[in-house]
């Protein structure tokens, strides 16, 4: 912390106003840096010590070109650790360090509380440094071009994760069992029920429905064994326990993997947290933070940060408002049973029970909801309406980008969608021994939207370079299924001859 | 100096990739001539627009999303819904030395060898002398001490028990610089074009494209490069770099005129003593009459191949040259190394041009 006094007193202030409001969070380190800085750790993603990898440089000189020309800055970074760090830039005028205090105490506040952080390792400033250490070590013995070569193939594949593998255990596949003769395996199997006289044994245990039972046991145990047994999410998981890597290759795709899964939780929760964070700070600028002469920036600043932009959703705007919709809606007890049941448009608009209990449900959703589950409850036709969502598309004749539908039946499920799997395409891995060769069967569940196929193609050239065996995934164009492959040496697609339905194309 | 800082490394990685590409797509650049326009001083501005981690994503999303704000429905979106984060065109900034360097190492050319004519240019300042006084960051810590040592021993205050040395205000001794002339070599290029009505605005752009890396290899090879620039129909003049490129005149075509006014500039500025002269001619093949032919080898063999390193000729295909000029000094001059010839048919052709001109080195 390397506050000035001035500064630290505002960051005490802050803090107490944040205790007082009700918030829980970890001790909340404050730095203060300059533009080059604060452009360097964000081009990290927040850490300042990681793996080298060019795209981190990459990022860094775009952030720089961005601030130099003046097309925007960065405000407010802040990471999931404890101690929680958060970032100032030295430019800032005092209104704006106080309000990104009182945001970053928001976030500190909710990667503490929400459910969907629980897991999250708050060490990984460590854990970052650790893995910066270990690549590095792998570039001095195997050379710097050859390391990056692997994870930047890496890279490619870090999508290919379980987000929500971080909340279940998924079964686990059945551990491998020496190749018996089905038949008497299944013998071994049969459900016997017990009998308590010899006598009563074939008619407690008939013969012909053992043998029954022992067949169908013998023709399941017959079957191809699948691998992986279920078609399974994580194929960064997998690919670390069965690809053929060396162990540097397995220590730097283990390394990609972590972090893939460290940030997930992030990613999910765009809306959810950057509206809490919001609501935090304007609850705190406004009920005590503020001095007189501040409100006019205030007010500017706040609602720069609220901007939307034509053809995209602004995560801060539609979660903060969502989250004061909830706490009005709460205060007025217009939710349940008797709210959706009433019929009268007049009683409706008036309604007002007195529960008062908006603040506390606004506590509950900031622990409960990731942003899928909070749209898809709170997202109340009335809403849509209100704050004027739609949805766009091109127009076929014109060919322009045009306003489409603005029935809350169409934005919703569309919003849903666009915030599923934190707007990534499902992939799962099917089959590890496609055609009993070895051949790594992927399948994207197709839901109305095509696949990018030149990035599609080079990314199964990256997954190739791990699997060392071909890799094909199954996916649709237009409807129709085709499978893509790698082989190693050429692309090919498969026309697999049949349609796919979108649930809601 | 600023320590090296962890991003360095990151950005320096990232800068070679973008060299890489630049190299990669160099055919593309040069033919297209795309480049010259995004020049500002000595950097240019490179678009590369495919650096990334490729990944399973989605593609045009159907070109839809949800948004928000006002407008009916039919009513356009106003600006382009942006691309999805993470999706950036690079515009990668690369010096002139850079970019001459990307080209000599993909078309693997030589570095220049001057001729020998040296001018005295530049002062350079070089931190290899000692003084008495100086600032202390400048202080010689070893010379500083050893003199010390010298003094305590000549005085006997060196006590070999406990070797303190307290070095005085008289022990100190400070780097600094002395001032040494750098002989340096200048270059003079000399563009000479065809205006005649048959040079028509593709066969310009060629040239133009060609003289702009011909232009930034022979920068990168010399400190000091003056550049002139004559065009010629019936007869020649000298014009601006501007006019070069954009006049268009019409009419009959002398190339021994151009020849003359090179002559003579090159006699009055720049004596082949002192400069590396490079001529490079453009032109589409068509001269006024045999005679005219005959007089222009009598130049070239007499005054321009001995004053010149190189003397190179392009001859751009139109749909109404001849293109019997190239023959005509292929057959007098076929061997002479100080003379190179080199069709281009079209834009593609520009690349292997200019590495035809260049390969020697001379």
């Amino acid at each position: 912390m390397n506050l000035s006094p001035a500064l630290a007193r505002i960051a005490d202030r802050a803090r107490a106003a944040a205790v007082e409001f009700g918030l829980d969070f970890p001790e909340v380190v404050f730095e203060l840096v300059d533009s080059d800085e604060l452009n360097m750790i964000a081009s990290y993603g927040g850490f300042p010590v990681r793996y080298p990898h060019w795209r981190f440089g990459m990022e860094y000189q775009r952030l720089q070109k961005t601030y130099e020309y003046g097309l925007g800055k960065i405000y407010e970074l802040v990471i999931n650790t404890d101690p929680c760090y958060a970032y100032l830039m030295k430019t800032n005028t005092v209104m704006e360090q106080k309000l990104v205090m009182a945001h970053v105490l928001g976030h500190a506040d909710f990667f503490r509380n929400n459910a969907w952080f629980e897991p999250t390792d708050r060490r990984m400033v460590d854990v970052m440094a650790n893995h910066g250490t270990r690549v590095r070590r792998h570039v001095d013995r195997q050379g710097a071009d050859k390391v990056e070569q692997f994870l930047d193939a890496c890279l490619s594949l870090e999508n290919l994760i379980d987000p929500m593998g971080l909340y279940i255990r998924r079964e686990r596949a059945e551990s491998a069992e020496p190749e018996l003769d089905p038949q008497r395996a299944a013998e071994g199997r049969v459900q016997r029920f017990p009998v308590a006289h010899r006598y009563m044994e074939p008619y407690i245990n008939p013969k012909q429905a053992l043998d029954r039972e022992r067949d169908e046991i013998a023709k399941r145990l017959g079957e191809r064994k699948r691998v992986p047994a279920e078609p399974l999410r994580d194929v960064l998981g997998f690919l670390l326990h069965h690809a053929p890597l060396a162990d540097w290759q397995a220590d730097c795709l283990a390394i990609i993997r972590r972090e893939a899964y460290y940030f997930a939780p992030q990613a999910m929760t765009k809306i959810v947290n950057e509206g809490w964070a919001s609501f935090v700070h304007s609850r705190l600028m406004t009920s005590s933070l503020l001095d007189d002469g501040e409100i006019v920036d205030y007010a500017d600043k706040h609602a720069s940060t609220l901007a939307t932009q034509p053809g995209r959703i602004n995560p801060y705007r539609l979660g903060f408002d969502l989250l004061r919709d909830i706490a009005s809606r709460w205060d007025r007890g217009m939710h349940g049973k008797r709210w959706e049941e009433c019929e009268d448009a007049e009683q409706k608009r008036r309604w007002n029970d007195g529960a008062g209990r908006g603040l506390r449900k606004v506590f509950e959703v900031r622990r409960v909801h990731n942003d899928q589950t909070f749209l898809d409850a709170f997202l109340t036709p009335e809403f849509i309406e209100e704050h004027q969502l739609y949805v766009y598309g091109r127009d076929p004749r014109t060919g322009q980008t045009v306003i489409l539908d603005r029935d809350p039946a169409t934005v919703k499920p569309k919003l849903l969608r666009q915030f599923t799997n934190m707007g990534q395409p499902i992939i799962d891995l099917v089959d590890a021994n496609h055609g009993n060769r070895g051949e790594l069967y992927l399948v994207h569940r197709w839901e109305g939207t095509d696949l990018r196929e030149d990035f599609a193609r080079q990314t199964l050239r990256a997954l190739h370079t791990l699997w060392t065996r071909p890799v094909h995934v199954e996916t649709a164009v237009e409807g129709k299924a085709v499978l893509w492959t790698f082989d190693g040496r050429d692309e090919k697609t498969k026309d697999l001859g049949r349609r796919v339905d979108a649930e809601d194309a | 100096m600023a320590a090296m800082r962890r991003v360095d490394t990151d950005v320096s990685r990232f800068r070679r990739i973008v060299r890489g590409r630049i190299r990669k797509n160099l055919r593309k650049y040069v033919s297209q001539g795309e480049l010259l326009t995004r020049q500002g001083g000595r950097v240019v501005s490179v678009p590369l627009p495919e650096i990334h981690l490729p990944r399973f994503t989605f593609g045009d999303r159907g070109g839809g999303g949800v948004g928000q704000g006002e407008g009916e429905v039919g009513e356009g979106v106003g600006a382009e819904p942006g691309e999805a984060e993470g999706e950036h065109d690079v515009e990668a900034e690369v010096t002139l030395d850079e970019l001459a360097q990307i080209l000599g190492e993909e078309l693997e050319l030589p570095n220049i060898e001057p001729r020998g004519k040296q001018e005295v240019e530049t002062d350079v300042r070089r931190y290899r002398d000692i003084r008495r006084v100086g600032p202390h960051s400048l202080r010689h810590f070893k010379r500083t001490y050893r003199n010390a040592l010298r003094r305590q021993l000549a005085d006997g205050t060196y006590d070999p028990v406990r070797p303190v040395i307290l070095p005085r205000r008289e022990d100190e001794r400070f780097r600094s610089f002395d001032v040494a002339p750098i002989p340096e070599s200048s270059a003079a290029i000399l563009y000479m074009m065809d205006v005649s009505g048959s040079m028509g605005q593709e066969q310009k752009d060629i040239v133009r494209n060609a003289a702009f890396w011909l232009d930034t290899w022979i920068r990168s090879q010399y400190r000091n490069v003056a550049v002139r620039y004559v065009v010629h129909d019936a007869a020649a003049r000298e014009v601006d770099r501007h006019n070069f490129f954009h006049l268009k005149e019409s009419g009959g075509t002398k190339i021994s005129s151009a020849y003359r006014l090179v002559d003579k500039i090159i006699d009055d500025d720049y004596p082949p003593e002192q400069w590396n002269i490079y001529c490079f001619q453009f032109s589409d093949g068509d001269n006024w009459s045999g005679g005219d032919t005959t007089e222009c080898l009598r130049i070239l063999d007499e005054a321009l191949l001995p004053k010149s390193n190189q003397f190179a000729y392009g001859q751009v295909k139109s749909a109404y040259g001849s293109g019997q000029f190239k023959g005509d000094l292929d057959q007098r001059f076929g061997d002479d190394e100080r003379l190179v010839t080199c069709d281009i048919p079209n834009r593609d052709g520009i690349l292997d041009c200019i590495r035809e001109f260049l390969r020697r080195g001379r």
